[in-house]
């Protein structure tokens, strides 16, 4: 497994993207594991790690889901940092304990931390061992979700990454469709499919990780979010083509998103048109209902969950908000180019983050409106500015034409707030 | 390795996140990975500070470990300064840079030594692979102390000078910190009470604090060690370094109020005065309507003080029977140990979630007083539950005045410990009633679990599920008793069936099973 994550090289000089570095208010990768293991029904995640990783997910997933959750921790003491092989025992006894409890597992997921890094325990071989110990009865696979290497959303991505080498091959005209969506989500998308006789369709990450989607050379892959870049490659390096879409946020996007499958199986435009017509129209009226409160505000996006540039070219031409400034974690040229190059050239786009620097920005432009991360969000509301938490738009069905008046409601919502409260 | 679900106590920096973040005019230089800072959330979204927490991290990643990440220490513990601009700055490390040892602490020390950061520097070293939360937040409560006042302690030997008869006598509340259960009530409520007792309050610490403030700690007669969790270190290096005594009792409950301010007056050199008023919880607790609460079977678990507290109270002065109790806080295991004895009960002193749950399930309390974990194990099991200690959500912080210690805070574990319980009997008449047509059981519950009636219970199965089963009319039967013991009636049913090996619960087999249970 070779990820090679953006984080660790150097920047491209993208044109209209700037680079900022320095302190950083991001999750890591583990916190993917919140909606990953609701997703995949049959697998558990197991992070090899510290107290403060444990504390992270348990933190992220607020403590609304008690009760036993198919994650844990295999929290590292003192004595496992003495030797290596005494690890590997440790962690392999920690895998029986587990499996003992949870007989249900079919997939189990290694994931990796920056303590599990630093000390170079070799989650990867872990799992092939223990793959072979639990044949036919558990796979293991293994990926990084660690702070050092993944923010937020890509621990999706290496989680995805993980399992494109143990995919079936197949010589079948498929569609594949990348990156986690709602069930409610995926469901549309194969009605739609289904009309306009595309298919078969497989999404990754599937309901159960038992059960993973076939590729091969006549597989052609739609992107459902934008940070499953790595994937991607390593599924184009399997021969999948790349169908380059829009993301599927608002009427446009999710147009062009379906427009890019019907094009490549040799749809019309107008049978295209046809299909999708109802829904159209249908999200074109709901989202009428949003655009006065929305337009014209001032939005600005801190980096969070790399969805900040589809969701500002939604918000900016299909609710008329004004963008003021979008800053993403990290920017991939291949994937998020054609995004970057729908919204306006002067826009301030940036990728990293100086997380003060940046604050310092907003207290000056006093946006209507900010999109920040979960810590930040009070402290602006403190000072008098509206904000909208990203973490909500990782967890909630936002893509697809159904949802494109409810995405519009959650930015409209705390404006509406604040015009109501008189107090 | 140990495998973990869920835990009670985040890592030692998190707990020096609090201290740093109770206080003014300090800044924590934290050297750790971008994805620690999710601990940001825990102060704005739990506690709804307005605030940034008071901590920059380093934010170093992969490509920058072969590189010099010392180097990045040194120049963001210089932006930092300069941004911010505290009194002291506290630097230390999380669980990854610990690893890495670049030893932030002793770099800060070098650039204050060689004048390149012009501020005080409190070097932390918080062992992430051995240590919790609670135990972070003393330790750097002590290093701060310490690190301030060490100038100023006498040599040894010193007598503390006689309190001048004219100045009333000055005390410390030390322990009170962010995310810490009710603390700022408690705070309120303990002020009001000194004051009261002709006591006044120096310095209130780490909450609120500046470094400025810490200075005039030794000024006061005494020290309350208000949350030993957090204050005890302190208060025994202050006692040692500047002769200030501490109380010793955590005023929680009637009884451990009054004790605490017998013992302030001790310490004072005042007299005991009944001045401070008094609670509603004693004739609340002798009222006739009180009756019912005998004998309630209670769990309880949380921090040690919290739960050593709510056993007293429950013991006597609510007559409930204690029949578990424990803690995670193993700092604190002797003394919860000692106390499990007293009442005759084996302690549970553990992190483990999932330990604490099965000891819940196995004494099917009628009382669950814990944290919010215990709360989730008691809402599945359909147990009525109070919290009383910390980790915290975000409802522990009501927006009303609800103190846990003195005499008001007495009122308030009252009415929270009662509510649930007497909602639960309330319930209990409801389904009784339930063939009327004014009550239905799809009356939506407050206990938040599912209407009573014909739901199969929370409660899990019994582990040999489906060698027993019950006849119409016993079933029937069952659906009379009151649904929060009857999770319990019918366990005990079956493992009566099941002994006396008969395959179906009939209703005699019901009733030979409550016979044979009936204590
Ligand atoms: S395009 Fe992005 S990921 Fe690729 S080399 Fe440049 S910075 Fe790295
Ligand atoms: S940043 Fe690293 S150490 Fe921190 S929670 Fe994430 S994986 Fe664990």
């Amino acid at each position: 497994m070779t990820a090679s994550l953006n984080t660790n090289c150097t920047p491209d000089l993208d044109p209209g993207v700037s680079y900022e570095q320095g302190p950083r208010e991001l999750f890591c990768g583990l916190t993917g594991i919140v909606w990953l293991h609701r997703k995949m029904q049959d697998a558990f995640f197991l992070v090899v790690g510290s107290r403060t990783c444990a504390h992270l997910i348990q933190s992220a997933a607020g403590v609304m889901i008690f009760g036993e959750p198919r994650f844990a921790t295999a929290i590292l003491h003192d004595r496992d940092l003495a030797g290596l092989a005494d690890c590997n025992d440790e962690l392999d006894r920690v895998v029986a304990e587990l499996l003992d409890r949870r007989p249900d597992i079919k997939t189990l997921f290694l994931v990796g931390s920056c303590p599990s890094e630093v000390i170079k325990l070799d989650l990867a071989t872990a799992a092939e061992r223990l793959s072979r110990n639990y044949l036919g009865r558990v796979r293991v696979a293994s990926y990084s979700g660690s702070g050092i290497e993944t923010t937020f959303t890509q621990g999706e991505d290496n989680c995805l990454l993980s399992l494109v080498p143990e995919m079936p091959e197949t010589s079948e005209r498929r569609l594949l469709v990348v990156g986690t969506l709602a069930d409610v989500v995926e469901d549309q998308f194969r009605r739609i499919f289904e009309q306009l006789g595309i298919g078969p369709v497989d999404f990754l990450p599937p309901r159960r990780a038992e059960s993973l989607p076939p590729v091969g050379p006549n597989v052609s892959m739609l992107l459902a979010q934008p940070f499953v870049c790595e994937t991607a490659r390593q599924l184009i390096k399997r021969g999948v083509t790349h169908l380059p879409a829009p993301y599927p946020l608002g009427v446009e996007g999710t147009l062009g998103w379906l427009q890019a499958a019907a094009r490549h199986w040799g749809v019309s435009d107008e049978a295209l048109t046809l299909a999708t017509q109802a829904p159209v129209t249908r999200a074109r009226k709901a989202l009428e209902h949003y655009r006065p409160r929305l337009q014209g505000k001032r939005i600005a996006f801190l980096p969070d969950s790399q969805l900040e540039i589809p969701l500002a070219r939604f918000l900016g031409s299909e609710c008329g908000m004004q963008l003021e400034s979008v800053g993403v974690p990290y920017f991939d040229r291949q994937f998020h180019g054609h995004e970057r190059a729908s919204l306006p050239a002067e826009l301030p786009v940036s990728e990293g983050q100086h997380v003060d620097r940046q604050l310092d920005r907003i207290h000056a432009v006093k946006p209507d409106l900010t999109v920040c991360g979960l810590g930040l969000a009070n402290p602006l509301e403190a000072a008098g500015l509206r904000t909208k938490w990203s973490i909500e738009l990782v967890f909630s069905p936002i893509q697809g034409f159904e949802q494109a008046a409810d995405l519009a409601e959650l930015f409209a919502r705390p404006l509406l707030r604040k015009e109501r409260l008189a107090v | 390795m140990e495998l973990t679900v869920w835990t009670y106590e985040g890592p030692p920096h998190v707990g020096a996140m609090r201290i740093a973040t109770s206080m003014r005019d300090v800044h924590y230089l934290l050297h750790a990975p971008q994805g620690d800072t999710y601990a940001n959330l825990l102060f704005t979204m739990i506690e709804r500070r307005d605030q940034r927490p008071p901590v920059t991290y380093t934010t170093f990643q992969a490509r920058d470990l072969g590189g010099d990440t010392a180097n990045m220490v040194t120049s963001m513990l210089k932006e930092t300064y300069e941004r911010f601009k505290p009194q002291v700055m506290l630097v230390g490390e999380s669980c990854t840079a610990e690893l890495i040892q670049d030893q932030p602490g002793t770099l800060a020390q070098g650039m204050v030594a060689n004048g390149e950061l012009p501020v005080p520097v409190v070097p932390l070293e918080l062992p992430a692979y051995s240590r919790k939360e609670n135990w972070g937040a003393s330790e750097t409560m002590y290093q701060m102390v310490r690190g301030l006042l060490l100038s100023q302690v006498p040599p040894p030997g010193t007598q503390r000078p006689e309190r001048d008869a004219g100045r009333p006598p000055l005390v410390n509340l030390l322990g009170p910190s962010s995310l810490g259960f009710r603390c700022r009530d408690d705070v309120r409520e303990i002020s009001s009470l000194l004051s009261q007792v002709g006591v006044e309050v120096n310095v209130i610490a780490p909450d609120g604090a500046s470094p400025q403030d810490l200075l005039k700690i030794p000024e006061a007669d005494f020290n309350c060690c208000l949350y030993p969790e957090t204050a005890l270190l302190t208060c025994q290096w202050l006692k040692r370094s500047f002769g200030q005594p501490f109380t010793q009792t955590v005023p929680i409950g009637v009884g451990a109020t009054r004790d605490f301010l017998a013992e302030v007056a001790g310490l004072a050199g005042t007299e005991t005065s009944d001045s401070a008023g008094d609670s509603r919880l004693p004739w609340y607790s002798r009222s006739i309507d009180s009756t019912y609460l005998t004998g309630k079977r209670v769990f309880i678990f949380g921090d040690a003080t919290h739960a050593l507290a709510a056993a007293r109270i429950a013991h006597e002065e609510l007559a409930f029977e204690v029949v578990g109790l424990g803690t995670y806080s193993r700092e604190f295991a002797r003394d919860v140990r000692k106390a499990a004895r007293d009442y005759g009960v084996e302690p549970l002193i553990t992190d483990n979630y999932l330990e604490v749950e099965d000891r819940v399930t196995e004494l099917q309390p009628e009382l669950v007083l814990g944290t919010q974990m215990e709360r989730h194990i008691a809402k599945r099991l359909g147990i009525p539950c109070a919290v009383i200690s910390a980790p915290v959500h975000v409802q522990d912080f009501p927006a009303r005045y609800s103190p846990q210690m003195g005499f008001e805070g007495a009122n308030v574990i009252f009415d929270t410990w009662v509510h649930p319980l007497m909602m639960g009997l309330e319930e209990h008449l409801l389904a009784m009633f339930r063939d009327d047509f004014e009550f239905n059981d799809s009356a939506p519950s407050h206990l938040g679990h599912q209407p009573v009636a014909d739901t199969p219970q929370p409660v899990p199965a019994p582990a040999e599920d489906g060698d027993v089963s019950w006849s119409q009319d016993a079933e029937q039967e069952l659906r009379k008793i009151p649904f929060f013991v009857r999770g319990k009636a019918r366990r005990n049913t079956e493992r009566f069936a099941r002994e006396q090996n008969l395959h179906t619960v009939t209703l005699d087999t019901l009733y030979d099973a409550k016979a044979h249970f009936s204590r």
